[in-house]
């Protein structure tokens, strides 16, 4: 039987030999690859990468920025900040940032995405609003609570009228309720962002199991748990990711709305390094304390994406090399 | 009837008025600050105080009208702007050829560098904000525009390049292979073929860039010290600083700076949620 798709194989190119043509090509396409390649490259080292690995070698000295390193100390500002009360204490507040996030956070803007659905007629001009404090600065976002939770400010007022007797709160400067003010504004900027993806993401459900569950008898709460939740899984699973590694960075609206304080109540670690490093330019303590940051979110990422993220992240950071 | 079909589960178990109630309430929580701000720049600092979140009795354009005479308020915008513009350019210049590489051009070791890049993800700025200041020290970069630039695109890198990367990969094999087969190198596929395809998502990535860059708080904060130099939020900061007890004219400044924000929220928020969903597929 001829084969009528064969072509004499020393001339032209035959669709089976593109592959290898293109293999030599890519020693030509060196050049090319270097050109696309090398300005991020070079961008990228000299300020991430760089910093961070000098990072790891300034927290071994203690140095106040200017002049050699000598003073070399090994891991004695990581023991130094491990027995800070002030340090455990940011810590603790990121941690409490964290989960407060993830339970009060991720479960409103789940619910919200449930409720808008796919078809609430005007869900776009919902989704909008929601997202809208999103891209606003955080320091705008910051001065405006600010002047929300200020002791004659709108929040007291507005519970005045409608609480007779209301007793006016300290709201930022009290210890106490600081840490839960800065919270409530932490959802009402971040919220939208989870809201988003959510909606997003059930958009894709077809409603054709929906359908098919609801035949099967299935009630509301039932679909939701059974069906929606499990489908959203992986977005679900992306959201207390980026949740949670945001809630281990915070700074720009607690340094903006109470600096940390009142007596460290609301310091996170973010501004407990800044407050060192440019304010008593304690660098090499300051950087420790950057290094310790980095490594929780490296260990949280790590872990989680080893243990929960697996499915989603095939050939992603940690999940082509585990 | 296929209208009703296509309503989901908890649309069809809930009263519609209920999600409404639902959705509203949340709305108002969310735009009470951003209208009593913009609003209470309108008002004396005696109104703001003894009700702020009504309506002013007589409407005061002082607050705003004194800020806007202010050149210190203009060379921020300005700044900002510039700052922006210059981040948002570099960045689509050097990550597009790179996601090209990530996305379509094999060589040995392509994904070990791409993982290196990726590892950036993890890094917030403030992890290295000591060290990223001494470079920028040792490069004569401090209280200058160009040493907020260059780092702001450098922490971009990582998420934009791994977005366009995505882009670029789901466009058709065959447009490329078309290209080689008349001859073309890859070059000319990325520029002629690929980029004007992707305008989509580079306008995705860029506008996700323009709104961290204008946002922007601690690298300002550290790098810029001459207040000619300064982007808006640190004049807002600095604003607030200064006016402590006039909280009108506070409002009135944040309003000024929020409003530019707003009206290219209004245009870009398709765009820009493209990019944070496209971001947040698997990589």
């Amino acid at each position: 039987m001829k084969v009528i798709s064969r072509a004499p194989l020393p001339t032209g190119a035959p669709p089976v030999q593109l592959i290898v043509r293109a293999q030599q090509k890519k020693n030509r396409w060196a050049g090319t690859i270097a050109l696309f390649l090398l300005p991020s490259a070079a961008i990228y080292l000299i300020f991430v990468l760089l910093p961070v690995l000098q990072a790891a070698y300034y927290s071994l000295f203690r140095w106040s920025g200017l002049g050699p390193l000598t003073d070399f100390t090994g891991v004695g500002n990581y023991l130094r900040a491990f027995n800070n009360t002030v340090f455990l204490g940011a810590l603790t507040h990121n941690l409490i940032l964290l989960i407060l996030s993830l339970v009060f956070q991720l479960s409103l803007s789940l619910i919200l995405a449930l409720i808008i659905g796919k078809t609430l007629p005007g869900r776009s001009i919902f989704r909008a609003i929601y997202f809208l404090p999103f891209i606003l600065s955080d320091v705008v976002t910051g001065v405006i609570w600010t002047f929300i939770y200020r002791p004659d400010g709108g929040l007291n007022t507005f519970l005045q009228h409608i609480i007779p007797g209301f007793q006016v709160q300290l709201w930022l400067a009290n210890p106490g309720s600081v840490l839960l003010s800065l919270f409530i504004v932490i959802i009402w900027k971040y919220f939208g962002l989870h809201l988003v993806l959510y909606v997003a993401a059930i958009q894709n459900i077809p409603d054709e199991i929906v359908e098919a569950a609801r035949i099967d008898g299935a009630s509301m709460l039932q679909i939701v748990r059974y069906v929606s939740i499990p489908l959203l899984g992986s977005t679900i699973r992306l959201t207390i990711f980026l949740s949670a590694l945001g809630s281990l960075q915070f700074f720009d609206l607690i340094w903006v709305m109470s600096g940390g304080g009142p007596v460290h109540a609301s310091e996170t670690m973010a501004t407990y390094l800044y407050k060192y490093g440019f304010q008593s330019f304690d660098m090499g303590y300051g950087s420790a304390v950057g290094v310790i940051m980095f490594a929780a979110c490296f260990v949280f990422s790590l872990l989680y994406q080893r243990f929960v993220m697996r499915r989603d992240l095939a050939g992603s950071l940690t999940g082509s090399q585990l | 009837m296929y209208a009703i079909r296509r309503r989901s589960f908890l649309a069809k178990a809930t009263p519609l008025s209920l999600r409404y109630l639902v959705c509203t309430l949340v709305a108002i929580f969310v735009l009470v600050p951003i209208i009593t701000a913009i609003i209470g720049g309108f008002k004396t600092n005696g109104e703001l105080t003894n009700a702020p979140f009504s309506l002013p009795t007589s409407w005061h354009w002082e607050n705003y009208g004194a800020i806007l005479s202010q050149g210190i308020f203009w060379q921020a915008i300005a700044n900002s702007l510039l700052t922006t513009l210059a981040t948002v350019g570099i960045l689509l210049l050097v990550s597009a050829p790179t996601a090209f590489v990530f996305a379509r051009m094999p060589f040995r070791g392509r994904e070990v560098i791409f993982n290196i890049l990726l590892f950036g993800l993890l890094f917030p700025i403030s992890v290295a904000i000591l060290p990223l200041y001494i470079t920028l020290r040792n490069l004569q970069l401090v209280d200058s525009l160009l040493g907020l630039i260059l780092p702001q695109v450098a922490f971009a890198l990582p998420t934009t390049i791994l977005i366009l990367r995505n882009f670029f990969r789901a466009i058709p094999q065959e447009l490329e292979d078309a290209t080689y087969i008349d001859g073309g190198e890859p070059i000319d596929f990325f520029w002629r073929i690929l980029l004007p395809l992707a305008r989509p998502s580079l306008a995705a990535v860029g506008m996700l860039a323009m709104v961290a860059s204008w946002n922007n708080f601690l690298l300002p904060l550290l790098v810029l010290n001459s207040s000619s130099l300064w982007t808006l939020p640190l004049g807002v900061m600095q604003f607030q600083g200064e006016h402590a007890t006039d909280w009108a004219s506070t409002m009135a400044y944040v309003s000024i700076t929020m409003i530019p924000a707003i009206i290219f929220y209004l245009f870009a928020e398709r765009n820009l949620i493209a990019g944070l969903t496209a971001g947040a597929v698997k990589g």
